[in-house]
């Protein structure tokens, strides 16, 4: 790559970040050159973000449904899966499952709650809404 | 000593090409990361983030800070913290006494970086060289960020002690004493050598240059599975780790190019310079398979999986050939 190839095209998810690249100066010497995206990289990582949002979107529309608890929605929102909020919160992946049913998420303890809350960086109140 | 920023394209490079220059010794980022033979390929199906297999182009976290250790004469010094109030008390210990100090962090919970690239990924590896006196936030140095950076308290705390895979658990580290400039008749040498028995004599068919036609079959199998959705999702993350932030491009391979230059000045060996244009053409074919599998996903292309499993091995026999010649040339 040579620095009149770095792309300076502009990439939405970098937020007006610059990043440093590698590329071939005139002397034949490699060396930073700041980028201000490349399309590619703008394509795959709103590839990734546009399908949690739809994963959380989704869930959303389920829970005013009645068919899943505001747990799995803000589980998407902040972008993990059933196998990291498992991590992240110490409950097994089959009961954070279970706690996906309305009924059962209704009877959950404040001491649960409160793990996930803390879990995802949230407040109980925040965690028992889907908004 | 005030500290002094520079933006790197890796965070582990960039965190240790700092913290050596403010304890006297300017090294690059290029020469921690060749160093350290911090180059690699791993394709790993077994450890899956958001439920897809990793696709590494360099050797895994830690083992740049780890890797220095020994051709600089250098001892790191690494503590993790089973209660995060230690770990911050602690770092606060350290920062009064004027160290500057590394830590390991999850991206996620980062309020400074973009909001789209917060991904819950554990091992980004930033500097902490102050507090700001009255609103308490950290003033780090983000390798990857164009200036420095504050951070609020409850956000770093947050981010050293994220859960998951690649947990940070409070690491922090710093070296005791003092870096000493190496022997480079020695110690390169031995550090490109090492890179290519990983990227050619590793036991494992996922790592090296086996690696990268592992992937392709993996890519190639896709097709037949029927799912466009998940094909895309598949391809999509394997250009992610490639070219996403903290690689240099091209998946680490231009980072790596300009180290070649460097030890070819150092060794006075023009050999090492031919090699590093070879590379440097490696670089770019890994961008011509992510400019090619970015326009799949967005059906500017018709999806062919065929296609770009071919590439990938056209791209594994350059690189074969690449790592053989430069194993002939040190």
């Amino acid at each position: 790559m040579l620095d009149s190839e770095v792309p300076q095209e502009g990439n939405s998810t970098l937020g007006g970040h610059r990043k440093a690249l590698y590329a071939r100066g005139d002397d034949g010497k490699l060396h930073i050159v700041q980028s201000a995206g490349w399309e590619v990289e703008e394509i795959v990582t709103r590839q990734a973000i546009d399908d949690l949002l739809r994963l959380t979107e989704e869930a959303r529309q389920r829970v005013l449904a009645g068919q899943t608890s505001p747990l799995e929605y803000h589980m998407y929102r902040v972008r993990m899966d059933v196998p990291l909020l498992s991590q992240a919160s110490g409950v097994w992946q089959w009961r954070i499952r279970r706690h996906f049913r309305p009924a059962v998420f209704a009877s959950l303890s404040p001491a649960l709650l409160a793990r996930y809350a803390d879990a995802m960086g949230l407040s109980i109140e925040q965690l028992k809404k889907a908004d | 000593m005030d500290f002094q920023h520079s933006q790197a394209s890796h965070c582990e490079s960039g965190v240790m090409s700092s913290m050596l220059r403010h304890h006297g010794l300017p090294l690059s980022e290029p020469m921690t990361f060749g160093l350290s033979s911090a180059l690699s390929f791993a394709y790993l199906p077994i450890i899956k983030i958001n439920g897809l297999p990793l696709v590494a182009y360099r050797m895994p976290p830690k083992a740049i800070i780890k890797g220095l250790q020994k051709p600089l004469g250098l001892k790191m010094r690494f503590e993790t913290f089973r209660n995060p109030a230690a770990g911050v008390a602690r770092l606060n210990e350290l920062l009064a006494d004027g160290k500057i100090v590394g830590l390991q962090t999850s991206v996620f919970w980062l309020p400074y970086l973009p909001e789209d690239l917060r991904f819950h990924f554990n091992a980004h590896n930033v500097l902490a060289f102050g507090r700001d006196q009255t609103s308490g936030d950290y003033l780090l140095s983000d390798p990857v960020a164009e200036t420095t950076v504050s951070c609020p308290a409850p956000d770093l705390q947050r981010a050293r002690f994220a859960k998951g895979a690649l947990a940070p658990k409070g690491l922090l580290y710093y070296p005791v004493g003092q870096p000493q400039t190496p022997d480079w008749q020695k110690v390169l040498p031995a550090a490109i050598k090492k890179t290519t028995r990983i990227m050619l004599d590793a036991p494992l068919p996922i790592i090296g240059v086996r690696g990268i036609r592992h992937l392709a079959k993996a890519i190639e199998k896709l097709d037949a599975s029927g799912d466009p959705a998940r094909t895309k999702m598949f391809i999509g993350q394997v250009v992610r780790m490639q070219e996403e932030i903290g690689t240099g491009g091209g998946g680490f391979r231009f980072i790596y190019a300009s180290f070649l230059q460097e030890a070819a000045e150092l060794l006075v060996r023009p050999a090492l310079n031919e090699l590093s244009e070879t590379l440097i053409d490696i670089g770019d074919e890994w961008r011509e398979f992510a400019l090619a599998t970015a326009r799949q996903i967005r059906d500017r292309d018709p999806l062919a999986p065929k296609a770009l499993a071919d590439k990938l091995r056209q791209i594994a026999d350059r690189e074969q050939g690449f790592f053989r010649d430069l194993r002939r040339a040190v």
